[in-house]
């Protein structure tokens, strides 16, 4: 038998729990699992502030006079769409294709920045209205959860400059390809907390 | 410069100053000698920049041991001030200064000395008992150690610029809300512990990534250490847990910095989330820092009674039911909050529930002695010590989870006994055992066992003397945190709490002797074989100190205890991995990245304390720098070439 055909039938015969050490490329994605575990964490303790704080709007303006759900729609139609071009730039990194990858990135960013504005004209208009965070417990609440949300966005916006310029300055090094994909990771876990989002925040708006 | 004026150095109280002034000169002194001895290159190269897992657990423990001192000042300074201020004496410390010693205490003890300890131990053996060659993320856990001693650095520098919170050391509001806390203290909290908290969630990451992906070939989770299975439970505890510190943490210098309401008493703020937030993460914290301690335990009784763990499946199990279980029981810390009859039952139960698996260890422990062949070396001293007192702890936290009992105990000095009653004897006497059973590894020479001994009986005699007469106090109504007492009858055992409190310092200062008579006497106490204490677990395989590279050759795993079985079998050379031989082996090359880091996170921290928004913005852009530095660099492992290993292992056997 070929090495590799003994390595076949060793791994069919030992668990996986005793086959070794992982390769490097899992080790690193496995991590940023966690991390964005314990980033979600972060997120549901301003998602349970929220939910306490949902009501205790102390006489000032409550959800359903501030937002406007077209509006909202429009933002949530920007970032979906912009995973998804994420996931395109994903396949173009699979097959090394340098102009297609750059389209995904393009649309990417370009989606997550339409997102980001269309969040901070609903802020200023929130913000010219009275409706501050400082004027109620429930706008607290709100400015915070939603604003770390607009963070992460941002934070992602930058990296993928970052990430462009590695490709194009390093190549398709394993170093560089490990960081798309971790990338593409957090790019997609902000989706999920969007829809915590605007499921709760938005759609349950008193 | 923002909130910051020459007021900030406390001319007029001569405690903090002179302390500042000696800590300061201690400090200088140890450039001194550094520079004078011409050790900055070596340090630098090996220990500063250092990505190697057992250098950065070395450090750690060595960051536990300083704060210790520290902490302890703080310990010594509010039991004599109590011993004098009975009746119409009013002691040294006036109410201010007096809070902010509780305050920084609680805080250093927990964050600094126990976190520390705790995370220094975890790094230093778990990839050695797994058989891996480091950590998962060797350069991560450079910027995790060093962010924790800029938190350290931070939470210091609190004692000579400007003041330290006087809120106890979780901060409730609205008492650490810029109303009634309007000065920086509560800032130098906050800050220090978000930075030192980023640092131990990285941590927490990096081992899980390390214990659930890098394990030798063969070692199945049947076959782990069990060390390494209470550390596992601990980093998965981290990362669960930490985030809600963090996300507490940043509420609340919202509060204090941009006006928001989260935990404000007027326009809608909710206090009682802060209380429950703190502790979804404070409970599991202190499953956070006894896990490990248990784990120490285990590994110290069967190498010490010479006999294989009792009920190994069962001590896995119990680990990862206080693991899930210590997710439900934070409502205990608050049965007086008013949640009702249901809740607190529901909480009150759950809390005793804990108890189960805790029993399960120690009679496991107890069976694992049980007809075992003793050697009372200094590990096993520590962890017989536990035993007796920690049972004490354990039975007194049954009694305060009952709700009705709480309500009469709540805030009281037997909450206080207590809760050091299980820290002391579980946390701090499992790191001192863990010290003492790995010391020989990292150095390759064992620590003194006279003095040793010595200082194990001032800590065990001083805990007892020091909280013994606490449950008294508290039952007869002393309050915790309380400055001043008009009943003259509780002076007599605040005075023995005191004899207790010097005791413990006997032990501080026999413990530091322990260790500068060790390294003075170090060639009498050397070890060359690697296995001081006839150990079990695949750490003691290796020579100590170990080399960089932890394995020359992964060694093939195929039962529990898997050193102990190569010695019985095979005359202790342990069975290599399919593939394993000579080759070059990658290291991850030092780096400045983490102390860098943790140099701005200090700066943007001392910024952000005293609203120099300019100097917390400049450390923040130049961290990004630094990180996006770090990223353009291709050239990030040395290779160790295979004669040199080879001559190495040669040495180490000759």
């Amino acid at each position: 038998m070929n090495a590799v055909a003994v390595a076949a039938v060793r791994d069919a015969e030992v668990p996986v729990s005793e086959r070794g050490p992982s390769p490097r490329q899992v080790i690193v994605s496995y991590g940023f699992w966690l991390f964005l575990l314990s980033d979600i964490i972060v997120f549901s303790a301003f998602f349970a502030a929220y939910a306490v704080l949902a009501g205790r709007d102390a006489g000032g303006p409550g959800g359903s006079q501030l937002f406007h759900r077209g509006h909202v729609l429009a933002e949530t139609g920007c970032l979906l769409f912009s995973s998804f071009a994420c996931a395109m730039m994903s396949l173009a990194i699979g097959l090394r294709h340098r102009r297609l990858m750059v389209l995904g990135a393009v649309l990417t960013f370009a989606l997550g920045a339409a997102f980001l504005g269309l969040e901070l004209t609903e802020f200023g208009d929130m913000l010219a209205r009275g409706a501050t965070p400082v004027r109620s417990a429930f706008l607290s609440a709100f400015f915070a959860l939603v604003g770390l949300h607009g963070l992460h966005v941002a934070t992602g916006l930058a990296w993928l400059v970052v990430m462009m310029a590695q490709v194009f300055t390093l190549g398709w090094r394993p170093m560089v390809l490990g960081r798309l994909v971790c990338f593409s990771l957090f790019w997609h876990a902000l989706d999920i907390v969007w829809i915590g989002v605007f499921t709760i925040v938005y759609l349950g708006a008193r | 410069m923002g909130k910051l004026t020459w007021d900030a150095i406390p001319l007029h109280e001569p405690i903090p100053l002179i302390t500042g002034a000696v800590v300061m000169l201690a400090l200088l002194a140890v450039l001194a000698l550094a520079t004078l001895k011409g050790w900055w290159p070596c340090l630098w190269r090996e220990w500063i920049t250092s990505t190697d897992h057992k250098r950065i657990g070395v450090m750690y423990v060595l960051l536990a041991m300083v704060m210790l001192v520290r902490g302890f000042a703080d310990a010594l300074m509010m039991r004599s001030h109590l011993a004098l201020a009975a009746g119409n004496a009013r002691g040294y410390l006036p109410p201010p200064h007096f809070d902010q010693v509780f305050s920084a205490h609680g805080t250093i003890m927990i964050f600094f000395v126990g976190m520390a300890f705790m995370v220094g131990l975890m790094n230093f053996v778990v990839p050695l008992q797994i058989g891996a060659r480091d950590v998962a993320f060797p350069v991560l856990n450079s910027v995790s150690f060093w962010l924790t001693a800029a938190g350290a650095l931070l939470i210091n520098v609190s004692l000579v610029v400007g003041e330290f919170a006087r809120t106890g050391w979780l901060a409730y509001p609205p008492l650490s809300e810029l109303a009634y806390s309007p000065g920086v203290g509560v800032d130098y909290w906050l800050w220090s512990l978000q930075i030192a908290g980023v640092g131990t969630l990285l941590s927490g990451i990096n081992l899980v990534t390390t214990i659930l992906k890098m394990r030798t070939p063969g070692m199945g989770y049947g076959r782990m250490p069990i060390f390494t299975w209470t550390a596992l439970a601990a980093n998965l505890l981290i990362i669960a847990a930490f985030p809600i510190l963090t996300g507490s943490l940043a509420m609340l210098a919202l509060d204090r910095y941009l006006g928001f309401h989260f935990f404000t008493n007027e326009l809608g703020g909710n206090m009682m989330m802060y209380v429950n937030l703190i502790w979804a993460w404070g409970h599991p914290e202190v499953y956070i820092l006894v896990l490990p301690a248990f784990g120490i335990y285990s590994e110290v009784i069967p190498t010490f009674a010479g006999k294989r763990l009792f009920g190994y499946r069962s001590m896995a199990a119990a680990t990862m039911g206080i693991c899930v279980v210590s997710f439900m029981v934070w409502l205990h810390h608050f049965f007086t909050m008013g949640a009702g009859a249901d809740v607190n039952a529901f909480f009150g139960i759950a809390t005793s529930v804990i108890a189960i698996p805790t029993g399960v260890k120690i009679f496991n422990w107890l069976f694992t002695m049980y007809g075992g062949t003793l050697r009372f070396e200094l590990p096993l001293m520590w962890a017989i010590g536990f035993m007796l007192l920690f049972v004490i702890g354990g039975a007194t936290g049954v009694l305060l989870a009952i709700p009705p009992a709480d309500f009469q105990l709540h805030n009281s000095q037997f909450l206080v006994a207590h809760f050091h009653n299980v820290i002391i004897p579980g946390v701090l006497f499992g790191a001192f055992a863990g010290y003492n059973y790995w010391f020989p590894k990292a150095f390759g020479f064992r620590l003194h066992r006279g003095l040793g001994a010595a200082s194990f009986w001032c800590w065990a005699i001083g805990f007892v003397l020091a909280f013994m007469p606490l449950y008294v106090l508290g039952l007869a109504g002393a309050t915790r945190r309380m400055q001043h007492y008009p009943e003259t009858q509780w002076q007599p055992l605040m005075v023995v709490a005191l004899v207790g409190a010097l005791a413990l310092l006997v032990g501080i200062v026999l413990m530091v002797a322990q260790l500068a008579v060790s390294v003075r006497q170090r060639d009498r106490l050397r070890d060359t074989t690697g296995d001081p204490w006839d150990g079990r677990t695949l750490e003691w395989a290796t020579p100590s100190p170990p080399p960089a590279w932890n394995f020359a050759a992964l060694p093939q795993v195929d039962g529990i205890d898997a050193f102990w079985e190569a010695k019985r079998c095979n005359g202790g050379t342990l069975k290599l991995a399919d593939g394993e031989g000579a080759r070059p082996l990658h290291l991850p090359r030092p780096t400045p990245l983490g102390v860098v880091v943790a140099f701005f996170a200090f700066f943007a921290g001392f910024g952000a304390v005293w609203h120099l928004a300019w100097m917390a913005c400049c450390a923040l852009a130049c961290i990004v720098a630094a990180c996006l530095a770090r990223a353009w660099r291709t050239e990030l492992e040395v290779e160790i070439d295979p004669a040199r290993i080879a001559a190495f292992e040669r040495g180490a056997r000759a």
